[in-house]
């Protein structure tokens, strides 16, 4: 692997009591899509909200190990480092399309804002980008001002994904990003994240093997908590080297 | 054989059905008839009310009423210093119960931890909400007229009336909060933003619409309240305004009116009740039109407003 954005050491997650992730290790490739999968309940989601710090909202939760982020060499779950630092660098699309009851407009424009950025020029300027990142703009381009919610499903998630570009993040996290779409959003939102990767570094978690198989670069197949294996995706679905990563991929448990 | 025999099993059990469901429906009709009584019974008994209230009181409502204070002479009393009291005393109960109410609600839903200390303060503010009012008003003769010295004024009686509105607005505006789903926080914390940022640009343009209602319908139930008022001192014949909040001299702006003896319009009401003359009824007849008509409104506000914001948000 040429060039790691980050690398994940001994990853241990725990709600209360409930040891969630064990003993993870993975390195995530700059540029590129790494993909999670994994059956329900495996922890594919938790380890993907590990890289925001998203389990910081929430009492009763602890990780352990280290994720490092390169070249600074720092450790994003270490109590040290505020969170807000962390999401700051690295965006997130979730499971349904979450835009805020605003105008498409504030939607985008909203991480730039928090940021104290409110020059209209330069929101101008970093929303129609971003809008153009996201393949949204052509459609929307007349109707800024309107609420995001008159936008179809896939639309709403092409301008989450728009949402969580604004601010040039370095990662961007995308929780089952398809898993409430129609096959044909979910066709144009795989295009757009094939597209994406020349500027951001993809972690995707999916159920859809065949959405892991089509557009990731490398992939990891978690069990109860454990990574079983990971390697790249060609490999991991013709030759994978784990007996369990076989029978989950040939559809004999899921 | 057999199967004849199944046969005659299943028309039997078809037979016993068709009662039972004769049964359900009989009782479900009998509960129609129950419900829709109570219901009459209900809206009959305040039609009565109010066709009572406005055949006694409607002749009596003129121009007059309103600017006169009262008065020995019935037909010359008015409402002028009942009316402008209720009027200051809504000012000081929204200018402390407001603020506190949503600051409270914001912390407890979004601030606070989990844990049994917050249990204990959220149980025992649902209890504040159902104290009798008469106790807040003790509690008020005690605190803002004997310690805090604030004498029988506005100031005391629109800090008793904030006291006993301040838990119903902290329930709304929790209630309100807790409509909003949490993948809006998170879509809020995710793009690096702080909770006050999340607070000042989601939670709460997201939630006005219902902290508003609960405000307005607390306003209108502090409005109508006598016994805590009473207790605290509000006169029941006061024939001067309180001191005007503006002048003409420098500094422009003056807070006397705080500290000016008051009266309002359930104890102007209350008032004329107990006397014994049959023309200050009508007079009180009067005035409790006009102090339906103010919660009538108000009420109306707070469902145009829940209308509106409803259907400006969804989720």
């Amino acid at each position: 692997m040429e060039n790691i954005e980050a690398d994940v050491k001994n990853l241990n997650f725990y709600y209360g009591d409930n040891h969630v992730l064990k003993n993870n290790n993975l390195k995530i490739a700059k540029n590129k899509i790494t993909a999670l999968i994994g059956p329900s309940g495996c922890g594919k989601t938790t380890f993907l909200r590990c890289f925001n710090r998203m389990h910081d909202l929430y009492p009763n939760t602890r990780y352990e190990g280290e994720i490092i982020l390169y070249p600074e060499e720092k450790n994003i779950i270490s109590q040290e480092i505020d969170p807000i630092e962390v999401r700051m660098q690295i965006s997130m699309v979730f499971q349904k399309p979450n835009p805020f009851p605003k105008s498409i407009y504030e939607n985008v424009a909203y991480g730039l804002r928090v940021r104290g950025i409110n020059k209209r020029e330069m929101l101008d300027e970093r929303v129609e980008k971003s809008l153009k990142s996201a393949v949204l703009w052509d459609e929307v381009k007349d109707l800024l001002d309107k609420p995001a919610f008159n936008l179809s499903g896939g639309q709403q998630q092409r301008l989450c994904i728009a949402r969580a570009l604004v601010t040039d993040p370095r990662i961007l996290l995308f929780d089952e990003p398809t898993s409430a779409l129609d096959p044909i959003a979910t066709g144009r939102i795989e295009e757009l994240m094939i597209k994406l990767k020349e500027e951001v570094t993809i972690i995707i978690v999916t159920h859809n093997m065949q959405q892991a198989a089509r557009i990731s670069d490398f992939t990891g197949f978690l069990y109860l908590g454990e990574i079983i294996e990971f390697s790249n995706t060609q490999q991991i679905f013709t030759v994978p080297k784990e007996k369990l990563t076989e029978n989950y991929i040939s559809g004999r448990f899921g | 054989m057999v199967k004849n025999e199944n046969k005659r099993e299943i028309l039997e059990i078809m037979e016993n059905i068709k009662k039972k469901i004769a049964i359900n429906n009989l009782i479900n009709s009998i509960f129609l008839i129950v419900g829709l009584l109570s219901t009459f019974i209900g809206l009959f008994v305040l039609f009565i009310l109010f066709v009572d209230l406005f055949t006694d009181g409607y002749p009596r409502l003129s121009y007059k009423f309103f600017t006169s204070f009262p008065s020995r002479n019935p037909s010359e009393a008015g409402i002028l210093s009942a009316w402008v009291g209720t009027f200051f005393l809504m000012i000081v109960t929204g200018i402390f119960s407001i603020p506190l109410g949503i600051s409270a609600g914001i912390y407890l839903e979004e601030y606070a931890p989990k844990n049994w200390l917050t249990n204990i303060i959220e149980i025992n503010i649902a209890n504040l909400a159902g104290v009798p009012s008469i106790v807040y008003g003790l509690l008020a003769l005690g605190v803002f007229v004997y310690f805090f010295k604030f004498g029988e004024s506005i100031l005391t009686g629109g800090l008793t009336l904030s006291l006993l509105i301040l838990p119903m607005i902290i329930m709304a505006t929790r209630e309100a909060i807790r409509a909003i789903p949490d993948s809006i926080r998170e879509a809020s914390y995710a793009m690096g933003a702080t909770k006050w940022q999340t607070v000042k640009w989601h939670i709460l343009p997201y939630s006005i619409g219902g902290i508003l209602t609960g405000i307005i319908i607390g306003l209108s139930r502090a409005i109508g309240e006598t016994a805590p008022i009473i207790t605290v001192g509000a006169l029941t014949f006061i024939a001067f305004l309180p001191t005007s909040p503006l002048s003409g001299e420098f500094p422009f702006i003056s807070f006397n009116w705080l500290f000016d003896p008051f009266t309002a319009m359930p104890i102007q009401i209350f008032n004329w009740v107990s006397r014994p003359q049959a023309e200050f009824h009508v007079n009180a007849a009067a005035a409790g039109i006009v102090l339906l008509i103010m919660t009538l409104i108000m009420n109306g506000l707070a469902i145009y407003i829940r209308h509106r914001f409803r259907k400006k948000i969804k989720w």
